[in-house]
């Protein structure tokens, strides 16, 4: 099933803000998971999973290195997903 | 190098009379228990449905996204340490002197369990990657020095219901052998569940007093049939003397001798004879310069297990001699129930507030006081103590044969 970009950009935002405590208002496309929303190695193992059960997609573990910013996995996940 | 003496100069406590020390501190002196009947399901499905939960969830006192990475253990032990770094005045030091030593009896179990639960109920990919540094016992030192980015060492000893206090010993030591100016130093336990509850159940230690909780946990009394699980924590800051007094620091009182020994009697039950207790005291008073006559005041380890009292009390009785008369023995148990290995670090914290305040907090629920107990016990009421300079024990036990005595003294 095709995945919209905004679609996925929202349901990282709520799992974003349940993981790290950042608001989803302020979590866009260009932020950087370590550096401006507080997620460590531990956290985006944590996001990870709850997005792969959230959109049905498999995220591998040499992919998570590359998904510096939100975007970054947002764009991965909505690829997988089509 | 000159002595180096050690004060006490901040307080922080989570427990089940109070959010805080002084909240805990007024419903000590009142007589109130903190031992509820458990509402959670499971609770009605072991043999005993009680406990004594903290009167204020961390929920209310922290950020919910450090809770979900924090075991309840670490949550109370950062609760705590938080009101006393304040309470100390946050000092400004060079963090390369700054030690954490805080204990738990048990560590991070109920974390352990839920994971377990996960791993069986829905696979190994949800079990949380925050896990191992949830449930490791040294999980609650760990994080409060991280949070104060204290660099002359984070410790955990673990001697079951001993820990707390051999945790401020150990802090002691580590100002008076010159590695730390300032250690925060106690003990948390958070251990209410069904498991850890089972198994104390299983070894006949717990109370199971179902129809009056909150007369259930009664040291000393002739009734007394086991101890009530408690859960929360205490942390005092420890400062050298010279350092306190150069940033002009409030100083509670002085931390002046320790005394550690183990019974090699059997793995849970107390050596009736107390002949490891009675050394520990003896070593403590010695290392405190003190003599038996200076000892006005002991928070008693007193569980309110039949065994365990007795011993305790004939111990005393034998290190002190006659000199036991004029202490007056407080079982603060009695109304916290035990914090296992949070117990001597909120009796460290109690004795530091009857040093200030000069009331020995009371024991509630002696209705008949057992006559194998020859001290002299503070029933129902504060009592008074003397003016001028005055020392008083902690004293903690765990399963295992540790004994651990502490020596406070008025400055």
């Amino acid at each position: 099933m095709a995945l919209a970009q905004a679609d996925v950009l929202a349901g990282l935002k709520e799992i974003v803000e349940e993981v790290a405590g950042i608001p989803a208002a302020s979590i866009e496309m260009d932020k950087n998971f370590t550096e401006d929303l507080d997620v460590d190695s531990l956290s985006m193992v944590e996001v990870v999973v709850a997005a792969e059960e959230r959109f049905g997609v498999k995220i591998p573990d040499e992919a998570v290195t590359d998904l510096v910013t939100v975007g970054d996995a947002v764009n991965f996940i909505v690829n997988a997903a089509n | 190098m000159s002595v180096r003496r050690v004060v006490v100069t901040g307080l922080g406590a989570t427990t089940p009379l109070g959010g805080n020390v002084s909240d805990s501190w007024t419903a000590l002196l009142a007589g109130t228990s903190g031992v509820r009947l458990l509402t959670e399901d499971w609770a009605q499905t072991i043999p005993v449905h009680f406990a004594a939960r903290v009167a204020v969830e961390p929920s209310e006192q922290m950020e919910r996204v450090e809770i979900r990475r924090l075991d309840r253990s670490e949550q109370f032990a950062l609760v705590a340490s938080r009101e006393a770094w304040k309470d100390a005045g946050a000092p400004e030091m060079d963090k390369e002197r700054l030690g954490v030593v805080i204990a738990s009896g048990i560590g991070g179990v109920t974390t352990l369990l839920d994971q377990y639960d996960i791993l069986r109920e829905k696979g190994p990919r949800l079990v949380s990657p925050h896990t191992v540094p949830m449930l490791m016992p040294n999980g609650p030192a760990a994080n409060v020095g991280l949070e104060l980015a204290a660099k002359a060492g984070v410790h955990t000893p673990v001697s079951a219901c001993a820990s707390g206090a051999e945790a401020i010993g150990y802090a002691f030591d580590m100002i008076r052998n010159n590695r730390a100016d300032v250690v925060v130093s106690g003990g948390v336990e958070a251990a209410v569940h069904a498991l850890p509850m089972s198994a104390f159940a299983a070894m006949k230690a717990l109370s199971t007093r179902n129809d009056d909780p909150a007369r259930a946990s009664r040291p000393y009394d002739l009734n007394r049939d086991g101890f009530v699980l408690g859960e929360g924590g205490g942390v005092l800051v420890l400062e050298e003397y010279e350092h306190a007094r150069a940033r002009g620091a409030h100083i509670y009182c002085e931390i002046v001798g320790q005394g550690l020994t183990s019974d090699g009697y059997h793995i849970a039950a107390p050596d009736p004879d107390g002949a490891g207790v009675q050394r520990a005291l003896k070593f403590a008073l010695r290392d405190a310069g003190l003599s038996t006559k200076d000892i006005v005041h002991l928070n008693a380890h007193a569980t309110s297990t039949p065994a365990g009292d007795v011993a305790e009390a004939n111990a005393l009785r034998a290190a002190l001699g006659a000199d036991a008369d004029h202490v007056a023995v407080s079982a603060t148990k009695s109304m916290t129930g035990h914090l296992l290995g949070g117990a001597g670090a909120i009796e460290s914290v109690f004795i530091v507030k009857t040093l200030q305040d000069r009331l020995a907090p009371p024991t509630i629920n002696i209705d008949d006081l057992d006559p194998a107990v020859t001290v002299d016990v503070v029933r129902d009421k504060p009592r008074a103590l003397p003016s001028g300079d005055i020392a008083a024990l902690n004293d903690s036990f765990g399963f295992g044969g540790h004994n651990v005595v502490l020596v406070f003294k008025s400055l």
